[in-house]
């Protein structure tokens, strides 16, 4: 069996302490009209990223909080080496250079209003040169799992995530805890049938009340609008894999918590305050949730799956895990961790751990995922209500 | 691979078939640490992924997987017969 502490990990060490898989110098639009600029950057300087997004204008009060956490949220991400943030006008992208600013690395706001989008994009770019210059010279330097955030989320599930891919992450999120790695997952719809499960992991009432709030909150939001999640939860997808209920589908979901015990709740894009497994409330549409994570500083993540959800990140490498053998031979290019032997009971699940162990082991070191080398690159921003 | 259903629990009202199952074969049954839980005779064929029915579950009874209610039975299933959304429905959320 791997423990937690035979992992050979190396990353980038940031100047707020925390390490990063990756290493990218990100080019963050504060808003939808400035993509065009940002994406001018990156094509113009090698090792740059953009992270295109259509929101960022009118919007308000919570709403507008979680759209400035998640984006500079990107920024502060251990992934990410420096950061320039291009935005309209020169006040909201200061506000997001800022938040990133406080985690000690180099970032840089350029708005666009009164230069134009081709001096905007010169500036910027002559910026983003001497970051990627910066970027490259930082070496990987070992660390361990105390200083590891990561994030789970299964998506296009069906039984089999809850017979294999589901309680292989729950069984490693155990033996990392244990070694004090700081760990999310989330979903809140997604446990309606078992967030009596949830809440008996919590280790205070306060953790417990404060997940039951945002539970009822989503479940009275839905009852509002006068409809139900039926038709929407389980999805087709789910349904053509053969689950059934949301009941059914949400006691698979929640093995990816293992035995583990829930020590926080976070808001959506809030960063973990301890190390242990947190929950943080969020939807569970794949690109918006494993966004959130990013936001939240996670540095990989684990992507369970039965049917072949195809998601990827830009920010942080995803890890897909599928037990399901129809998935694993027709979509092999998407999966990273066959657990196929445990449906044949070929391997048992301290086995499977120990596969989707050295995975995370070469992911973190360096080595590309499927939808790395895929160019799956999701960015999508959480709503929760229209703009003004 | 002898068996073709998993359990997450021996006590479990449903199976999950780990391959495509035929109508009328006898397929064996286990626990995801191998524990055999007998064996069942098909009465509707049910593909990889899809639950069978390990017991005769009556109309409206609860259905019992991982040990947990899933859901209700809205018409009775015998042993051995597919269980999905037409004849398993969720107690949660309003039809």
């Amino acid at each position: 069996m791997i423990k937690p502490q035979d992992l050979k990990l190396t990353g980038y060490r940031r100047p707020d302490g925390r390490f990063g898989t990756r290493n990218h110098v990100l080019i963050i639009p504060v808003d939808d009209i400035s993509n065009a600029a940002a994406e001018g950057v990156a094509r113009l300087i090698k090792g740059t990223m953009a992270l295109p997004h259509p929101y960022g204008r009118l919007q308000f009060g919570e709403d507008l909080e979680l759209t400035f956490r998640t984006i500079a949220g990107q920024g502060r991400n251990p992934n990410c080496a420096a950061a320039v943030v291009i935005g309209i006008e020169p006040n909201w992208t200061d506000r997001v250079v800022k938040e990133i600013a406080k985690t000690g690395k180099p970032a840089a706001g350029f708005s666009i209003e009164r230069a134009g989008d081709l001096k905007t994009i010169e500036a910027a770019s002559r910026k983003a040169k001497e970051f990627v210059q910066y970027a490259t010279e930082l070496p990987r330097e070992p660390f361990t799992v105390n200083q590891l955030t990561m994030s789970t989320k299964c998506g296009e599930s069906d039984t089999t995530s809850g017979l294999a891919a589901n309680p292989t992450v729950g069984r490693v999120f155990e033996r990392l805890a244990d070694a004090g790695a700081t760990l999310i997952f989330g979903e809140t719809t997604e446990v309606t049938g078992g967030e009596d499960i949830i809440m008996e992991k919590c280790v205070t009432p306060e953790i417990a009340k404060a997940f039951k709030a945002a539970f009822d909150d989503y479940q009275n939001l839905v009852e509002s609008q006068g409809v139900s999640l039926l038709g929407s939860q389980p999805t087709e997808g789910n349904i053509r894999g053969g689950l059934t209920t949301i009941e059914e589908k949400a006691l698979g979901n929640i093995q990816k918590a293992g035995r583990c015990k829930v020590v926080d709740f976070l808001k959506p894009a809030e960063e973990p305050r301890k190390p242990g497994l947190s929950f943080m409330d969020s939807s569970s549409a794949a690109a918006e949730m494993v966004t959130l994570c990013a936001a939240a500083g996670s540095v990989v993540h684990y992507f369970p799956t039965g049917q072949g959800n195809v998601i990827g990140n830009p920010v942080i490498p995803v890890i897909k895990l599928c037990g399901n053998p129809l998935t694993v031979s027709t979509m092999t290019e998407h999966i990273d961790v066959d657990l196929t032997g445990l449906l044949r009971v070929e391997i048992n699940l301290d086995q499977a751990a120990d596969l989707a162990m050295q995975v995370l082991e070469h992911t973190i070191n360096g080595r590309f995922t499927a939808a790395e080398a895929l160019r799956h690159d999701e960015f999508v921003l959480t709503k929760l209500y229209r703009s003004a | 691979m002898k068996h073709g259903i998993l359990m997450h629990e021996p006590t479990d009202d449903v199976g999950v078939a780990v391959r495509d199952l035929k109508n009328g074969e006898e397929v064996g049954a286990v626990t995801l640490e191998g524990q055999p839980v007998g064996t069942v005779k098909m009465v509707n064929d049910v593909p990889l992924g899809h639950k069978v029915a390990m017991k005769d579950l009556a109309a409206g009874k609860d259905v019992i997987k991982y040990s947990r209610v899933i859901g209700a039975a809205s018409q009775a299933a015998p042993r051995g017969s597919h269980v999905h959304t037409h004849n398993l429905k969720t107690k949660r959320w309003k039809v």
